[in-house]
């Protein structure tokens, strides 16, 4: 028998009308057809979902960890890019 | 009604039945996903007997409910198709086991739901979502197997051969089933035969599969006569209320 493995499937469920695909987890399937099916089973028997994304996972490029202080640090120290220097009128709710 | 409760009964017991079966698979599934997919399919089927039984009590009214049927009937008394009944095998076993009843399993629902009888349309509509999905589960197994390695070819051909002659059954009717047709509760099983005609032979063509020739039947199981695998089911299905009597959990 092969030992070959079935390829790794990155797994996205959008929750309801309106909201974004969000990444729940992986797993194994032969191919597409069976990846959305195994994902239906194994991430939205408890009701999560409304619509099923998968991509393989070798198709996801990923950033370089090792470089995740030139990437990101260089936006911690520039405050002025958070909008939180505003006086917020008053009567004005949901900011 | 006791035409009904018995006709009830014997889609009841299907369900009941094969659920057993498909359970048996619980953490030894060959992968983890599909592990998870056959024990779904197997609370579907346990929740459609449960729904199915209910209804047979009532239409019997001798106060028995979905538990008194399932834990405390001998297995002459059971009314499933010798199909289901069958041991799970390998993999290709139980997938071929499962699409040959899926595919008679929903052109007879999709039927159901325009029964004269409300009960049972209601119970049919709910109860055809799932089995959608377990057909083309089923399916796309079937033709994955059967197109796909010379070992998973040889294995489902195996899977078919074995359980062709259990096939016929599912399409007998008795007088009192006739009956049930005249009055529009029950559709005619020639065009549920149809129906699973020609799903079976698409799915088989494109599995690369052969029909086999041999035109020797089994049938018994809706008379209660069954084959010896059904003892061992009941025995586990029904020890905890054969031990405990009355017990809840």
């Amino acid at each position: 028998m092969s030992k070959k493995e079935w390829p790794l499937w990155e797994v996205f469920i959008r929750s309801k009308a309106g909201l974004n695909h969000k990444h729940v987890g992986s797993l194994r399937a032969a191919d597409a057809t069976m990846a959305v099916e195994n994902a239906r089973d194994v991430y939205t028997r408890r009701s999560e979902g409304i619509s099923i994304w998968v991509v393989e996972s070798m198709n996801i490029h990923a950033s370089d960890p090792a470089e995740a202080d030139s990437l990101f640090e260089p936006a911690d120290s520039k405050v002025y890019r958070h909008p939180t220097f505003y006086d917020v009128p008053d009567g004005i709710s949901h900011m | 009604m006791s035409t009904l409760f018995n006709y009830i009964l014997k889609i009841g017991d299907d369900s009941l039945i094969l659920g057993h079966r498909l359970s048996e698979w619980c953490g030894h599934g060959p992968i983890l996903e599909e592990d998870i997919a056959m024990t779904n399919i197997a609370l579907d089927l346990v929740g459609q007997a449960t729904t199915l039984l209910n209804y047979a009590g009532e239409m019997e009214g001798k106060g028995r409910d979905a538990d008194a049927l399932a834990f405390l009937r001998f297995d002459r008394e059971y009314r499933n198709l010798l199909l289901v009944e069958q041991p799970n095998g390998d993999f290709g076993m139980t997938m071929m086991r499962q699409f040959l009843f899926d595919a008679y399993r929903l052109p007879l629902l999709e039927r159901l739901q325009k029964s004269s009888d409300v009960s049972l349309a209601a119970i049919a509509e709910k109860s055809l979502k799932e089995t959608k999905y377990h057909l083309k589960h089923s399916s796309e197994w079937v033709i994955r197997l059967g197109d796909g390695t010379e070992e998973s070819h040889r294995r489902v051909q195996d899977a078919l051969d074995t359980l062709w002659r259990y096939t016929d059954e599912l399409f007998q009717e008795d007088d009192a089933e006739k009956e049930l047709v005249v009055s529009g509760v029950i559709p005619p099983m020639s065009e549920i035969r149809e129906a699973w005609n020609a799903n079976v032979n698409r799915v088989l063509e494109e599995a690369t599969l052969t029909i086999p020739t041999n035109n020797w039947k089994h049938s018994g199981g809706r008379k209660g006569m069954h084959s010896e695998h059904l003892g061992y089911i009941l025995a586990e299905l029904q020890y905890m209320q054969r031990a405990y009597p009355n017990m809840e959990w």
